[in-house]
């Protein structure tokens, strides 16, 4: 029984498996996702450089929307007041009792006075936008992989692979994905994908009056926002839910959420 | 544009507190409602068919095919109010060729998958194999060959053969009620694993779904039973639908304890959601969850059963109860997967506010539509008791006369 030699020795097993699957993988790639490859086809950007983050400072923002409508032009969301990739909410705080908060627009036209008998303690904008978070719960639940964290950070949707169904929205804790009403697919907020792999600012940062909104890298040095993390007192939305969010808030009190 | 604007104004005079803008279109409507309904009717009715196969409970075997045909009706439309929702349909198949594996909607093709191929048509195939190679023989015309396809090319119906073919039954049975338990718990898991939403994020919610699942199944199969006699002009076999009653009776007592515990723990834990939880189910829940599903739907029926099974009750009103008892469960179930989907998106995910779901009649996600897609699985069935008959292996286990 002992003589008796195997029908493939070892060695050609292992050789044959060390060149076929290596090949069979090549063919089987070139039938996946499309994303990687068109997203990173420009020669002189490497996205594994590059993390990308922002950082919101309450302090500063002044509620007057314009990142809003710069976004929703700048993106083409749809005009109707239910779709939006960035909003901004109002927050009026009395001196006892919970917190009223509203975004009529999304507060892209700004916001109405109130009442002037009103009683006030504290009043502050909180813009919203999609948190990029390092550990999305959106990706996770999509059936297709069609929604995915691209080599830079940025939670993407690829829109031709995309089966809508809204899956990614209900997991998304921060009610920042819509499913776009023409396309039927998710959409989201994209930090300006298109501007920022050519060194621009995302429209609602590059619209903001008082500098409200910082973009930056994570990992680099030189970075507006990592001076920003340095010298603020900053928190993360939700963070009991463990998304780890790429959005930083500076001066988010409790309320917010 | 105009239209929607309409619809948002309309709809902002019922929207109280404050709700993220993106918020405002609930995304999960009446098909989704649909879905876990039809899937727990599956799961439910396979379990009562194997009680009786595995179990050997042979008080219920005139409704043994019943229930497995049952469930293979359900199974067959369950996939279309899913299909019917989804934002690009023709896209779905993606979800076959390259699915996302951490996703657990992903892995619902290969669930049904498995669960069809594997366990259910087995199952009824070798159980129906002696019948069909007798009916190849004896039918004439087209159906003698739709029969002799049917039987696959194996006409062996010896003794050996049919031990082999119960054996064979048995073991996919024993595989099947594991499946069934992921066919519908995975269902649950949809929901129970989504941390965003505090109504589903709950370790329970695959257990909820899936005793909610037997307690609609076993009262599904009880109705069919009790109208499909009826319009053969045969007498019901009181032992079998005793023995329904009793099990719909234990299983809606576990099902009603766990959704109280889950309740329960909520409200003794009392998070940051609780507060608008409440006022959701005080006031837009209140209807479809206090009325519909846990007064009309479970301890109504729950005493009726018990008192229909154990008190002293003529048969005839017996019957009459044990009815009324399924068709009220089966009001109750729909409800509870209303109140978990639709609940579930009533409430701003920022706490502070909840909205409205307007339901429409006409469209692919409207109230006809679901309508058609529950009516379907009993055409379906109609169909499948017409090629599969479930009835002659009964009447002669229970050799009833006719009425």
């Amino acid at each position: 029984m002992n003589d008796k030699k195997p029908t493939t020795p070892r060695r050609d097993f292992l050789k044959t498996c060390a060149t076929k699957i290596p090949q069979w993988l090549l063919v089987f790639s070139a039938f996946g996702p499309e994303q990687a490859r068109a997203v990173d086809g420009e020669s002189d950007y490497n996205p594994v450089e590059h993390n990308y983050a922002m950082g919101v400072d309450i302090h500063k923002c002044i509620g007057c929307g314009r990142c809003v409508d710069a976004c929703k032009k700048e993106n083409k969301v749809p005009e109707e007041p239910v779709y939006f990739r960035t909003w901004v909410e109002r927050y009026v705080v009395p001196p006892e009792g919970e917190a009223h908060v509203d975004s009529p627009n999304g507060g892209r036209d700004g916001f109405p006075e109130l009442p002037a008998d009103r009683e006030i303690f504290r009043t502050f904008f909180v813009p919203k936008l999609c948190n990029q978070c390092a550990n999305p719960p959106c990706v996770q639940v999509c059936p297709v992989g069609a929604t995915f964290v691209s080599r830079d950070g940025v939670v993407l949707v690829d829109d031709t692979y995309c089966v809508g169904c809204r899956y990614c929205i209900q997991a998304c804790p921060y009610g920042a994905r819509y499913l776009h009403p023409t396309k039927k697919v998710a959409d989201k907020c994209t930090f300006c994908y298109h501007r920022i792999r050519r060194g621009l600012l995302p429209a609602c940062v590059e619209a903001c009056p008082t500098q409200a909104r910082i973009f930056g890298e994570v990992g680099q040095q030189s970075s507006p926002l990592r001076r920003f993390l340095r010298f603020n007192d900053i928190n993360v939305l939700k963070p009991a839910l463990n998304t780890e969010p790429k959005v930083y808030y500076a001066g988010a009190s409790r309320e917010v959420r | 544009m105009e239209l929607i604007l309409g619809n948002i104004v309309n709809d902002l005079s019922k929207i109280t507190g404050y709700i993220y803008p993106n918020e405002f279109e609930l995304h999960w409507g009446i098909l989704v409602v649909v879905y876990p309904y039809l899937t727990g009717l599956v799961a439910g009715a396979f379990i009562l068919a194997s009680l009786e196969r595995v179990f050997d409970v042979s008080s219920l075997q005139p409704v043994y095919r019943l229930s497995l045909l049952t469930a293979l009706a359900f199974l067959l439309v369950a996939p279309l109010p899913l299909l019917a929702h989804l934002g690009h349909p023709l896209r779905s198949y993606q979800m076959f060729l390259t699915p996302h594996t951490k996703s657990a909607m992903a892995m619902f093709g290969f669930v049904y998958a498995w669960y069809l191929m594997v366990v259910l048509l087995l199952e009824i195939w070798f159980d129906y194999r002696k019948s069909i190679v007798v009916w190849s023989n004896e039918k004439r015309g087209v159906t003698r060959y739709f029969y002799k396809f049917l039987t696959l090319g194996t006409t062996d119906i010896s003794d050996r053969a049919l031990r082999f073919d119960d054996k064979i039954g048995r073991i996919i049975t024993i595989i099947g009620i594991p499946s069934a338990f992921l066919l519908h718990g995975y269902v649950g898991f949809i929901f129970g694993s989504v941390k965003a939403n505090p109504w589903w994020s709950s370790v329970l919610m695959p257990i909820v779904f899936l005793f909610s699942a037997i307690v609609s199944g076993i009262a599904l199969v009880i109705m069919i039973y009790m109208v499909t006699t009826m319009f053969r002009w045969k007498r019901l076999s009181m032992p079998c639908l005793n023995k329904l009653a009793e099990l719909l009776f234990y299983a809606i007592i576990v099902d009603f304890s766990l959704e109280l515990l889950d309740f329960v723990q909520r409200l003794y834990e009392a998070e940051e959601s609780i507060t608008i939880l409440s006022q959701m189910i005080s006031s837009r829940l209140f209807i479809s969850l206090i009325i519909s599903q846990i007064i009309l739907g479970t301890l109504v029926p729950t005493i009726s059963l018990a008192w229909a099974r154990f008190g002293r009750v003529p048969d005839e009103m017996r019957r009459l109860m044990y009815f009324i008892a399924a068709l009220l469960i089966q009001v109750g179930i729909f409800s509870t997967r209303w109140n978990v989907v639709i609940g579930g998106q009533l409430f701003s995910k920022s706490l502070r506010g909840l909205t409205v779901y307007k339901l429409e009649l006409f469209g692919l996600e409207g109230a006809l539509t679901a309508g058609l897609l529950l009516i379907l699985p009993f055409l379906v069935l109609f169909v499948l008791t017409r090629v599969l008959p479930p009835w002659s292996a009964v009447e002669s286990h229970v050799s009833e006369s006719p009425v």
